[in-house]
């Protein structure tokens, strides 16, 4: 017996077990990995033709061992390879597919007798295949054993008999070096210092770390990180490596190697370097060292970890910044992405080489910090930022703290060097780099079924025909995507009423949110207009800035799908200044600290948008019915006169020329003319979203309140909303608020939305309805039809299911509440996008429209 | 809903035979969408009337499984079907007047063939078209019109007149004739979605339009109205009806897109567009080539008849148009080395989307102004930065011609969803703009016949990518 031995691989490897058959691979992998770990040719082979042993389907069998090891470590997930593995031309595959995912090769080689493996065969009764394969195994094993280390395996280890083999008791996994997940911050990343000593030490103090005479250190124990090219081009490259190195050694600051760093070690090393690009600099600076001190210099950078990967994975930090696919991973890729990023092949008019911007299609979850490409300012693109604002061509340098996001920049006292590039290049836009970016969308972000993640309700999922729907509305009648932070969420009735003569009434309104366990709701007005989502800023820059548009306004009006309300743009202008100037009056802008806001509104009157509807539909039903009604009534006249009965159809057909009339007056009520933008009313219900904030955590009388101190302030097309908080453990008031819908109701208006007190509710089952709609009886004609109330009808109408409109409401809420929040954190549109679609695309899914 | 029938041919009374109703009680008939009920509000020897009225069941009409199905349409419970006469009043007609249709009175048959002066008052009938249509339809047949047009709304003056009439119409003629005339000119006049169309129907057509139908003036509206949507059939019906004289793609079913739009020259105009880009794509030497806002791919189609390209992308955002494209081209019935070369998908021009990248030629055939002028830079974006086809054909109306349509208005565009239409100048200088922006050469064509004044119809830009 040998003695218990550990042996130690990278956590991101990928296993390659090499080995004669017979060889004990898959008992071996089985010991020390998870089945779900190991690919094994066997079982490839079995699934692929019903017999592991059948060598005519290695081919196909291999196709799926390197289908399923490719998808396993695209996703990061170690994987073992348990085929023989034996020729070269077999292992040369498995180390290209490492490389491609930036996984590590490691080669565990049993190296067993032919003796051994021969027994153990024997053992087996389908391994009947001819003496010679062992022995051929072996040999082909041995002759290529040694060149293992060139064919690219970063680990090799061999295990020479069943004893070696047996006393391997624990395999460990080595965290990669660039993983440091659990190191949480609070993070100082520091930009490109290129020798900037003075600016560097000006920063660091900015940022509020002191001196203990050995190092420099965060009272508060925050640590730097530098995101590399401490060296080359600044007056003071040795003082800024000694800095840096005093900080790392410490464990105050981490720092990952940017292209100079790393060029300058070469030149340590004494390999051939072009002596220029400011290296020239550094050779001179770097004379009056001591030879220890360079010693120690190039061992620092020697040391240096291409990559980090902070805060649970939350954060990247490297040079020229990482995508996803390469984060926390290891390979000679990596490391050359980290310092020079990617570049298109081509070079630009200064001869500079031109750099693909991988930013721009970044969707990774990981914020990534970097450097790198000196640019005038610090921006966001994607949750990416590039904080190499160019210190040592006289512009600044800047540090991200993190997780505030604040950013921290001193000035370059001189140019200390001459950009190649004007740091100003490129600059063309009034727009920020992100809004910038936002102007085009991905279809591909957006098309198939899609899964949205959201605070409310997990995941919501689109299917891709509603996808498919959406993309047309979307393409061809929607204003501008980066208006579009919001869309409503569709809004269930009440259960039926158990009242004979109503089809809804609050009752069942109430005990909804009883039997949901709230006992304080809010009961609004519902105003007969159409739903409208405004956006308006104090002005047009205001409206830049935050939204990214520039020449469409100082604002927008959009329907519930997303349309622009008004084809005529001189009515919005009105409306979106007379909408200002409350907002400027009552000084909300100032107290909500935002020179834009969002709201949920009615627009009315109905007439304005349903034109027509109201003309094809409404008015065209009220003129057809009271015409023929009147005519028929006549001729049932005169056939009472002849005294030969019709008594009941006479009546029958005189109730419903009443009805008909109360049709008519129902839709009459929502409509007036409109004969000049000032005939409109705008009545707001939710403040959505100001400048870095979205509002849904205030309870909605909050809401109302703030509301109707912008109305008050502004014009008569202001108009605030009536509303009465109900205790619903208060019969009285319960009942005042009954009466106060039948008296609001039956003077012709349309009803009352019932909310929870707070505008987000949740029990033991989730989030529960945001709002339920109670309808007045007199309103219901023109969703049911003239003749509704009449019993025969009405028993048939009360059988609907809620069902289906409620799960939606629920799921359309969800994602609105997720797109402003997106959007107040500042994320890409892309990401707010998702959820505005994913709104529209569920208003195509068939749900009865009456509800 | 109400059809009133009096008679003032001496004596009245004989209407109650001829109807084979009785003048005295109150009958009450079942149909499939609701109960109809027949009696008379006047019974004398001088004059006689007979009410049918229709009591049509709206929640019913909407609950029933049935043909109609259920497409969640909000009209459904609120419409006009239960209150005017329409291809229910037809039904009624024939179910519960049937032997008064079929030329038969058991009672007094004599009476069958005499033509007695009746008129005739429905309440209230939709009529497409307005009174204009209401009398070509009924004066060439002897009837002389009286018509009530309906407001939509007293209240709402500016809201104009309905499409709803109270009609009186009076002829000295048969019953049967009579009958036969409301049953097929009802539904004609109402132009609406009609509640039933059996095989049988051109057989019904046929028949109760013989004597009468051949030679009425407007026999080609009434063929298709009354098999409304049905194309073929109403083609099929023609052809038995009509020696064929002029019966060619003149459709005369005037679609609200066209009454609000200005009306090209058909079909040439745009046939010529097509032609334009396929040469300019053919010209440029172009292999791959992509056919953006493709519709119902007439242009994929041209492509798809050149060697030249070896494949041809064919994409839109409509989904509906991309089936009819996928019917059309018979992509599912293409060998496979065909099928190959052609693709649909659905996508749309103002997202960036890489299935774009890396063609030959792409053509936006009248595609661009159907967006909001400020999504274009969207699409340029889209086509010019992230697709970037070597060659790009873009066509559009060129606005300035339109004072050439006879039905020109200012203002007025050439279709319903045209956002803009742009002059050859405003054209120009926007694609001088991206070509300037995005490193292409524009050059700019006329497509159709040229105006001095005012140009050609339609104008084209060729972008071609610098190298």
């Amino acid at each position: 017996m040998l003695p218990n031995k550990s042996i130690q691989i990278p956590e991101l490897s990928l296993v390659v077990l090499i080995g004669a058959t017979g060889s004990g691979k898959s008992s071996f992998a089985k010991k020390h990995f998870k089945p779900s770990e190991i690919v094994s040719s066997d079982a490839c082979r079995s699934m692929v033709s019903d017999d592991e042993n059948n060598q005519v389907a290695s081919g196909d069998a291999f196709e799926l061992a390197r289908c399923i090891t490719g998808i396993r470590l695209k996703n990061g997930l170690l994987t073992v390879i348990d085929a023989t593995n034996v020729q070269e031309e077999s292992r040369r595959d498995w180390i290209k597919l490492a490389r491609e995912h930036h996984f590590l090769p490691v080669a565990i080689v049993l190296n067993l007798s032919e003796r051994v493996c021969a027994d153990r065969n024997a053992l087996r009764s389908d391994r009947a295949f001819g003496a010679h394969v062992i022995p051929q195994h072996i040999s082909q094993l041995k002759r290529g054993f040694k060149k293992l280390k060139f064919e690219g395996f970063r680990n090799i280890i061999e295990l020479r008999s069943p004893e070696e083999v047996d006393a391997i008791i624990n395999i460990i996994r080595d965290p990669l070096y660039n993983n440091k997940k659990q190191e949480k911050g609070p993070f100082d990343i520091i930009g490109d210092v290129h020798g900037c000593y003075d600016e560097l030490v000006k920063l660091l103090a900015e940022l509020g770390y002191l001196d203990n005479g050995k190092s420099l250190f965060h009272p508060e124990g925050r640590k730097a990180i530098f995101v590399g090219d401490l060296v080359d081009r600044g007056p003071n490259t040795p003082a800024v490596l000694k800095l840096v190195i005093a900080m790392v050694e410490s464990g105050n600051a981490w720092c990952v190697p940017g292209n100079h760093d790393i060029k300058l070690l070469k030149w340590f090393d004494g390999r051939n370097v072009q002596i220029k690009h400011g290296l020239e600099r550094s050779i001179e600076q770097l004379v009056n060292e001591t030879p220890e001190s360079r010693e120690k210099m190039k061992t620092f950078l020697d040391g240096l970890i291409s990559h980090y990967v902070f805060d649970e994975g939350r954060l990247v930090v490297a040079h020229a910044g990482l995508k996803e696919e390469m984060q926390g991973r290891g390979s000679g890729a990596v490391r050359e992405f980290c310092l020079f990023g990617e570049t298109t092949g081509e070079t630009d008019e200064f001869g500079l080489p031109v750099r693909y911007n991988w930013a721009s299609e970044y969707k990774g979850r990981a914020k990534v910090v970097y450097g790198h490409t000196p640019v005038p300012q610090a921006e966001w693109l994607n949750n990416t930022i590039d904080i190499d604002t160019g210190c040592v061509f006289g512009g600044s340098l800047t540090a991200l703290r993190y997780p505030e996001g604040e950013l921290v920049a001193v000035k370059a006292a001189e140019v200390y060097s001459e950009p190649v590039r004007p740091l100003d290049y490129e600059k063309t836009s009034a727009l920020n780099l992100q809004q910038e970016s936002d102007n085009v969308l991905d279809i591909a972000d957006f098309t198939g079924k899609q899964i949205v993640q959201t605070g409310l309700a997990k995941n919501v999922t689109i299917r891709e025909e509603n996808a498919v729907a959406a993309l047309e509305a979307m393409s061809r009648f929607a204003v501008n995507p980066k208006w579009l932070i919001y869309l409503p969420p569709t809004m269930s009735p009440a259960k039926t009423s158990s009242l004979d003569e109503y089809l809804e009434f609050p009752t069942e309104g109430f005990e909804y949110y009883k039997e949901a366990g709230v006992d304080k709701v809010i009961c609004q007005e519902k105003h007969m207009g159409s739903r409208a989502v405004i956006i308006v800023g104090r002005n047009e820059e205001a409206i830049g800035k935050a939204f990214g548009i520039t020449g469409e306004g100082i604002g927008t009006i959009y329907t519930r799908t997303g349309r622009p309300f008004f084809n005529d743009k001189e009515t919005e202008r009105y409306l979106l200044s007379a909408l200002n100037e409350g907002l400027t009056t009552s000084g909300f802008y100032d107290t909500f600290d935002t020179d834009w806001v969002c709201l949920d509104t009615e627009l009315m009157p109905w007439s304005a948008k349903a034109q027509a509807l109201l003309q094809k539909q409404y008015a065209a039903v009220g003129a057809s019915a009271s015409h023929a009604l009147h005519e028929t009534n006549n001729a049932l006249g005169q056939l009472l006169k002849r005294n030969i009965g019709g008594n009941e159809l006479a009546n029958l057909f005189e109730a419903r020329e009443m009805e008909t009339a109360r049709f008519v007056k129902a839709y009459q009520t929502y409509c007036w003319p409109v004969n000049k933008p000032q005939d409109h009313k705008i009545a707001p219900f939710h403040i959505l979203a100001t400048e870095g904030k979205q509002w849904t955590d205030e309870n909605h009388e909050w809401h109302m309140e703030q509301i109707k101190k912008v109305c008050l302030a502004g014009d008569e097309t202001l108009l605030a909303t009536p509303y009465q908080i109900v205790d619903l453990n208060n019969d009285e008031n319960v009942n005042d608020a009954t009466n106060w819908w039948l008296n609001l109701t039956e003077k012709g208006g349309e009803g009352m939305v019932v909310k929870p007190y707070n505008f987000i509710e949740k029990n033991a089952k989730g989030v529960i309805q945001p709002a339920i709609k109670i309808r007045g009886r007199e309103y219901l004609r023109i969703i049911y039809g003239p003749e509704y109330t009449e019993s025969q009808n009405m028993s048939r109408l009360k059988a609907r299911g809620l069902h289906a409109k409620r799960a939606l409401a629920l799921r359309e809420f969800a994602l609105g509440v997720e797109g402003l929040q997106r959007f107040a954190d500042k994320q890409p549109l892309r990401r707010v996008h998702q959820c505005v679609f994913g709104v529209l695309a569920l208003e195509s899914e068939p749900v009865d429209p009456r509800l | 809903m109400l059809l009133t029938i009096t008679t003032t041919h001496y004596p009245a009374t004989d209407l109650g035979y001829l109807l084979h109703k009785h003048p005295d009680k109150i009958q009450t008939f079942d149909l499939s969408a609701g109960k109809a009920y027949v009696f008379y509000t006047e019974v004398s020897e001088q004059k006689c009337s007979a009410a049918l009225l229709l009591d049509i069941d709206p929640v019913g009409l909407v609950r029933s499984e049935g043909p109609r199905g259920n497409d969640f349409a909000l009209e459904q419970y609120v419409n006009d079907r239960p209150y005017v006469a329409s291809s229910f009043m037809s039904n009624a007609i024939s179910k519960v007047y049937s032997s008064a249709m079929n030329g038969k009175c058991k009672d007094k048959p004599e009476k069958v063939d005499v033509a007695m002066p009746f008129s005739v008052k429905l309440a209230v009938l939709p009529v497409s078209g307005g009174e204009a249509v209401l009398r070509q339809l009924f004066e060439p047949l002897g009837y002389h019109v009286d018509a009530i047009q309906h407001p939509l709304d007293p209240a709402f003056p500016e809201w104009g007149d309905s499409r709803y009439f109270t009609v009186e119409l009076n002829h000295v003629i048969t019953l049967q004739s009579l009958l036969s005339h409301l049953y097929l000119l009802i539904p004609v006049c109402d132009n609406d979605k009609h509640y039933w169309i059996a095989n049988d129907e051109i057989e019904k057509l046929l028949d109760k339009g013989k004597g009468w139908l051949e030679t009425h003036p407007l026999k080609e509206m009434i063929v298709r109205r009354y098999l409304k949507n049905q194309r073929a059939m109403a083609n099929q019906a023609l052809g038995v009806l009509l020696s064929k004289d002029e019966s060619d793609d003149t459709d005369e079913e005037v679609s609200s897109e066209t009454t609000e739009a200005l009306t090209e020259p058909k079909p040439k105009i745009h046939e010529l567009r097509l032609l334009a880009a396929r040469d300019q794509l053919l010209h440029a030497g172009a292999k791959t080539v992509a056919d953006l806002g493709c519709g119902e791919g007439r242009l994929t189609r041209l492509l798809m008849q050149e060697k030249q390209f070896e494949f041809i992308l064919g994409m839109d955002v409509s989904y509906r148009a991309l089936e009819i494209a996928k019917d059309r081209l018979k992509l599912d019935r293409l060998p496979p080395k065909q099928a190959e070369r052609v693709k649909l998908v659905q996508g749309s021009l103002t997202y960036r989307d890489k299935r774009l990248r890396g063609f030959d030629g792409a053509a936006l055939v009248e595609v661009i102004e159907h967006l909001d002028e400020p999504r274009l830079a969207a699409l340029e974006r889209a086509v010019f930065e992230d697709a970037r086809p070597k060659t790009v054909v873009i066509t559009t109306p060129n606005a300035e011609y339109n004072v050439r349509f006879e039905n020109f208005e200012d203002g007025k565009m050439r279709h319903s969803d045209h956002r803009f239409e742009w002059s050859r100048k405003e054209f120009e200088d926007w694609g001088n703009g991206i070509a300037a922006c995005y490193g292409y050469t524009a050059v700019y064509k006329s497509v159709g016949e040229v105006d001095e004044e005012v140009g050609a119809l339609s104008q084209m830009g060729i972008f071609t990518l610098k190298n």
